[in-house]
C-alpha cells in the first residue's frame, strides 16, 4: 500500500522540527526534519515529495532525499532559489515546519526489479534519486547491475559527497561522477553526463534507467540511453512543475494532459517524449 | 620490425580504428611508436605544432587550457582507449589545448604529417581516417555544446526548481 493512501488531511500541514541542517554547497542544504507530535508520519516511497511551509514565508514541494527505510525522520535537500527555499535554507536546529504529503508517483522500484539499473543524474537532481538507491542497495539481490552516473558543473557543486564515497568503496552499485570543468586536482572525468555511457553496453532487454535533473538534462539523458537501444518506456524521469494544491485539484503544475503532482513527478519517458518537444509546455 | 608489428597489432585493437583494413593498418603502423609519459608530463601543448596524436593505450589524460589568475582548468578527459589530438589535420596544424598526462600514461603515438602524406597518397586511407575522426569530433562537439548549455542548470529562479 502506498504511503499516501494512509495519509491525514492532504490539505493541512503538520509539523515537524529541524533535527540537523547542513550546507551541501553555498546555497544548497541539507536537512533531518522529524515529526513534532505523536500524528507525524515519516513513510514514503522513493521519488515521493512533499509540501514544506516556512511559516510566514509560504509553501513549497521538495522531494525526499534521505533512506525510506529509516522511520522517523525524512531528509530534504533544498536549494534556495526563491523567497520560500531562501527561509527553509536558513532555519535551524529546533526550527518547526509543516509538512504534508507525501505526494505523487515515485520511481518504480518494484518494477525494475531483477533488471540492470542505471540511474543517471544531474546537479541537484540526484536529491530524488537517492531514497530509490538507498532503496535498491537494501534489496541488493533484487536487482542486477547498478550504475550510478551523475554529473554536475564543477568538484565544488558535488553533493552528497560522503555517501557518494561511501558507495563508491564499499557498495555494489557502479559509481561514476563527472564535472564540466575542474582543475588538475580533480581526480574523476571532466564531461557532461551523457559521455559516462560512452563505452557501456547495456542490454536493452533487461535494463532500465532512472533520470533526474533539469529537463535538458534529462532530455539528453534520455536520447542517449535510447541510441544504446534501451526503449523510451523503461526510462523514467522525474518532472517539475510549479506544484501547489500536490492533490491534483487547482491546476498549476498541468504538464500536456497529466498533473505533475499526482500524475508524476515520475513518469515513464515515452508518456512525457512528445511533452518534451513541446516549447512552450 | 618487431616494433610496427607490435604497433600494427594495438592499433588493430583500439575501437577508433576497428573496421580498418590490415594493408591500412599497416601502413599506419609505419607512423606509429610507442610512447610513455609519467604524471605531469605534457602530452602536446597548446600553440605548439600539431604534428602528432595518440591513442591512449593506458592512463588519464586532461585536455585543459591555462586560464589567467585561475590556473589550469580540464574541459575533457581521456582514458583507454580514447584520443588526443586533432589538430594535425587541418592548417595551420596548430595543437588548440594542452594535453597532461595525470597518471602513468601508455600510447601510441602516429605522426601527423608522415600519416598526412600517407592519406593524400592513398584517399582510401584518407577517407577511413576522416570518417573516424569526424565521428570523435562530432561526438565531442555535441559534448562540448552541452558543456556550453550548462545543463545541469534549470535556468529558473523560482521556488519551484528548488529540490
Amino acid at each position: 500500500m502506498q504511503p499516501q493512501a494512509e495519509m491525514r488531511s492532504p490539505m493541512c500541514p503538520y509539523p515537524f522540527r529541524v533535527l540537523e541542517i547542513a550546507e551541501e554547497m553555498p546555497r544548497c542544504m541539507t536537512m533531518r526534519v522529524a515529526p513534532d507530535d505523536a500524528t507525524g508520519d515519516t513513510a514514503f516511497a522513493p521519488g515521493q515529495f512533499y509540501m514544506i511551509y516556512v511559516f510566514g514565508h509560504g509553501e513549497v514541494p521538495i522531494s525526499t532525499s534521505g533512506d525510506p527505510a529509516k522511520s522517523g525522520e525524512l531528509t530534504f535537500t533544498v536549494m534556495a532559489v526563491g523567497s520560500v527555499t531562501q527561509a527553509l535554507c536558513a532555519l535551524k536546529q529546533g526550527d518547526v515546519i509543516g509538512l504534508r504529503g507525501p505526494f505523487g508517483r515515485a520511481w518504480p522500484v518494484d518494477l525494475v526489479k531483477g533488471r540492470d539499473v542505471i540511474v543517471m543524474a544531474g546537479g541537484l537532481g540526484l536529491a530524488p534519486l537517492r531514497p530509490s538507491i538507498y532503496h535498491m542497495l537494501s534489496n541488493r539481490n533484487d536487482y542486477a547491475d547498478l550504475a550510478l552516473l551523475y554529473g554536475t558543473r564543477q568538484p565544488q557543486s558535488i553533493i552528497f559527497r560522503q555517501t557518494l564515497a561511501h558507495w563508491r568503496e564499499d557498495a555494489p552499485i557502479d559509481v561514476e561522477v563527472t564535472v564540466d570543468t575542474a582543475g588538475r586536482d580533480w581526480p574523476g572525468k571532466v564531461g557532461v553526463v551523457t559521455e559516462l555511457l560512452m563505452g557501456r553496453r547495456p542490454d536493452p532487454s533487461k535494463t532500465s534507467a532512472l533520470i533526474c535533473g533539469p529537463e535538458i538534462m534529462m532530455r539528453f539523458s534520455a536520447y542517449a540511453l535510447m541510441e544504446l537501444g534501451i526503449a523510451a518506456e523503461n526510462i523514467y524521469v522525474s518532472m517539475e512543475r510549479n506544484m501547489k494544491c500536490a492533490v491534483k485539484m487547482c491546476g498549476r503544475c498541468q504538464y500536456g494532459p497529466f498533473f505533475v503532482c499526482a500524475d508524476g513527478p515520475v513518469f515513464a519517458f515515452n508518456q512525457v517524449e512528445q511533452l518534451f518537444r513541446i516549447r512552450e509546455l | 620490425m618487431v616494433e610496427i608489428k607490435n604497433i600494427r597489432t594495438l592499433l588493430a585493437e583500439n575501437a577508433f580504428l576497428q573496421g580498418m583494413s590490415d594493408d591500412h593498418l599497416q601502413t599506419m603502423a609505419g607512423c606509429g611508436k610507442l610512447v610513455r609519459f609519467k604524471p605531469g608530463e605534457f602530452l602536446l601543448r597548446e600553440g605548439d605544432t600539431a604534428d602528432t596524436f595518440y591513442l591512449i593505450r593506458d592512463g588519464d589524460v586532461a585536455i585543459e587550457s591555462d586560464v589567467p589568475a585561475a590556473g589550469p582548468l580540464s574541459v575533457a578527459r581521456v582514458g583507454a582507449g580514447g584520443i588526443t589530438g586533432y589538430s594535425w589535420l587541418f592548417p595551420p596544424h596548430r595543437n588548440g589545448f594542452d594535453s597532461l598526462a595525470l597518471t602513468d600514461v601508455s600510447a601510441v603515438a602516429l605522426d601527423g604529417e608522415c600519416l598526412r602524406g600517407k592519406a593524400e597518397a592513398d584517399h582510401e586511407l584518407g577517407y577511413q581516417l576522416m570518417k573516424r575522426f569526424a565521428q570523435v569530433m562530432l561526438d565531442r562537439l555535441q559534448a562540448t555544446r552541452r558543456q556550453m548549455m550548462d545543463v545541469y542548470s534549470n535556468g529558473k529562479r523560482s521556488d519551484a526548481a528548488s529540490g
